[in-house]
């Protein structure tokens, strides 16, 4: 089991013929994952050829989303669109009926996250991301740009705001291995969240232990301790990332009363800690914690 | 990106929002001409910097004459708020104020939508406010798609209790502070106070707003609101080279990828430096995903230019950048530098390539580089060569 993707998702790359949608489709080709088409209005009806450990493999483009769902039966997107190009394409893929976009972007403007956020809320559609590296399922499906060689399968589960923490944590605990690791991204509006993950971690049979990565900024962390501290029975350990980092943009007075929490690193700590997860104060410390648990 | 207050009040203007006549100056002479052009009656010298409590720390002044706005415009320069030097005045008209009130609008990061914030009672600290008397502070959620419409602006004014003789007007600013809001791509605008004039006019006396630098490549304006003065000249450098450089106070010159990675490497290193004279992390510098050679040796060129530097940590973990592209980047900067370069360099390298550039980085045999192969090992070495 895993959480959001398996060897069942179907997968199309929106922006898959740009530089950095073919460099990130061989990629994740490569690592197995199952993609059955691409998406760009002016190619429709072409294909890309793509190297894949020595044999080529062709993957087919379609002028749209609903054209690549009803030939192919996708059921995830994942998003290498530039950022001004980004709210259109997540509409068309929730317009679409897509169950799961996954959006690598970086740089999208917060107005437009927050639109096509609510927008696929009210039509259904599960969005991860933006600016994130995506999620692995390792052994059956990588959909972002994760790098598939850092470990294998195994009982951890792992939700981060960052990419290259999630691959530290992910080669820290290479030992182990991973149920499903999620990049959330860090932005300040993004999809899918820690308290998503946390969920869907705790009802999947495989996954014994999650670790959950958070830094500084807005409160995602502290409501994620809530959650803990109300539905989470298996273990968690915590790092946070960002006592040393510089004072963030001050949002106006406004922003401290939304918030609720100063956001710092600190608070984030105490929070997690008060819900009974140990927070370790490296990434290497927190990996050892999470060993300790899981060999009692 | 915070604005300072005679650009959201220029911006405001330009959206139709009712305000009063506002000059930037930089100089007395400056500042007297403005007070002459807005017609040379009472005028307010207000230092622009972005940080609250100017009022308090002697920043504001009222001038009623040309040569009285220019006695306090020599005053207030130069002067030092909260750490923040006051570079520029704004010589704002005069106004009889009647009454204040509060209006804001900005991201709700929590609920992933817009928060409309609204009381009577403005020119207050608006924190205290909400703490002490929070029925007095209307709160009303605003849906990102629809945003404030006539609809919207007045079920605020009636959440905020506003009279039936100021609600309409109090709407019609609301929905232009959401035009402002919208099209500049915001994420906080706020007005403290917004105020009523003897005459009955609403105005917002004081604005605050904060733009979305994601949203440059659509707002052509915005590049141009840019504080200059104020980067450090390192952060400038930098910044020149596309590198998302912060300058900060310790000794430890951090490089690193990913910024989850690199804050993490700041934190470790401080958490080292514990048992190393307390030494701090010197600077925030990613080099992002996928980096090339170049791209390392610029970063590296940076840090050893700053004199604050003793030894720097290069802390990559490798998925997209390739630890062959780092380790190249590390041995031609050196080679560039030559005999200039001095510093000590702890070299961490994970992930991607990593054999083929710790390789590279053995057989270049610097005599600065130490590689060591964990991030916590790594940083109590570097941590202690910078407490030598």
């Amino acid at each position: 089991m895993s959480i959001f993707i398996n060897s069942d998702s179907k997968v199309i790359v929106q922006g898959m013929t740009g530089a950095e949608g073919q460099k990130h489709t061989a990629r994740m080709l490569a690592s197995g994952t199952n993609i059955v088409g691409g998406v760009n209005p002016r190619k429709a009806g072409t294909s890309v050829d793509f190297d894949v450990n020595g044999e080529t493999v062709s993957v087919q483009v379609y002028g749209t989303v609903a054209d690549a769902m009803a030939a192919t039966g996708a059921n995830v997107s994942v998003l290498f669109v530039p950022p001004a190009f980004t709210k259109a394409a997540v509409v068309e893929a929730v317009d679409a009926g897509m169950p799961l976009a996954v959006i690598i972007t970086e740089g999208v403007p917060v107005k437009d996250s927050a639109e096509f956020f609510t927008y696929a809320t009210e039509k259904g559609t599960q969005l991860i991301g933006p600016n994130c590296p995506g999620l692995i399922t390792p052994g059956q499906s990588n959909v972002g740009i994760t790098p598939a060689n850092i470990t294998g399968a195994g009982k951890i589960g792992l939700v981060s705001k960052s990419g290259t923490l999630t691959y530290q944590m992910m080669f820290e605990l290479r030992d182990i291995g991973f149920t499903t690791a999620v990049g959330i991204g860090g932005d300040p509006v993004i999809g899918t969240t820690h308290i998503d993950c946390l969920k869907a971690f705790q009802e999947d049979p495989e996954t014994e232990a999650i670790v959950m990565i958070g830094e500084i900024g807005g409160d995602a962390e502290e409501r994620a301790a809530a959650y803990i501290k109300e539905h989470v029975t298996k273990p968690v350990v915590g790092y946070v990332a960002g006592f040393e980092a510089p004072e963030g943009k001050t949002m106006g007075h406004a922003g401290a009363i939304v918030s609720g929490s100063a956001g710092t690193a600190q608070a984030k700590k105490e929070a997690l800690e008060a819900a009974g997860v140990k927070v370790g104060k490296t990434p290497t410390e927190t990996a050892d914690l999470m060993r300790a648990i899981l060999n009692g | 990106m915070d604005l300072y207050e005679y650009q959201a009040r220029d911006m405001f203007e330009k959206h139709g929002v009712p305000v009063l006549g506002g000059i930037v100056a930089t100089t007395p002479a400056e500042a007297r001409a403005a007070a002459e052009k807005l017609g040379g009656g009472v005028v307010v010298v207000k230092a622009q910097v972005k940080v609250g409590g100017r009022g308090k720390a002697g920043g504001v002044k009222l001038a009623k004459s040309p040569e009285e706005a220019e006695q306090h415009a020599e005053a207030i320069l130069g002067m030092d708020i909260k750490g923040h030097t006051v570079h520029r005045v704004m010589i704002a008209q005069g106004a009889q104020i009647e009454q204040e009130f509060y209006f804001s609008v900005l991201l709700d990061r929590s609920e992933r939508r817009y928060l409309a914030m609204c009381s009577v009672e403005g020119g207050v600290e608006i924190e205290q406010l909400a703490v002490e008397r929070p029925e007095a502070l209307a709160r009303v959620a605003v849906d990102p798609i629809v945003g404030i419409d006539a609809a919207k602006a007045a079920e605020i004014v009636a959440e905020a209790n506003f009279p039936a003789d100021l609600a309409g007007p109090v709407a019609d600013a609301i929905e232009k502070l959401w035009t402002v809001y919208k099209e500049e791509d915001a994420t906080l605008v706020e007005v403290n106070p917004l105020v009523k004039t003897a005459d009955g006019t609403i105005i917002a006396l004081d604005g605050k707003v904060t733009i979305d630098e994601n949203a440059a490549f659509r707002q052509e304006g915005h590049a141009a609101l840019e504080d200059k003065d104020a980067a450090d000249p390192l952060e400038a450098k930098a910044k020149a080279l596309n590198l998302n450089y912060v300058k900060l106070d310790g000794s430890v010159g951090i490089i690193g990828n990913g910024a989850g990675l690199v804050m993490s490497t700041l934190d470790v290193v401080a958490y080292a430096g514990e048992n190393h004279g307390n030494v701090k992390p010197a600077n925030f510098l990613d080099i992002g995903g996928g980096a090339s050679a170049t791209v390392m040796a610029n970063g590296l060129d940076v840090i050893l230019n700053d004199p604050q530097v003793k030894s720097v940590f290069v802390n990559v973990f490798g998925g997209i950048t390739s630890c062959i592209e780092v380790a190249n980047g590390i041995v031609g900067a050196l080679e560039t530098l030559g005999d200039s370069a001095t510093k000590p360099l702890v070299v961490r390298l994970d992930g991607n390539s990593v054999e083929e550039g710790r390789e590279i980085l053995a057989a270049a045999n610097h005599p600065l580089v130490t590689i060591i192969e964990t991030m916590d090992g790594a940083a109590a070495k570097a941590a202690e060569l910078a407490n030598a």
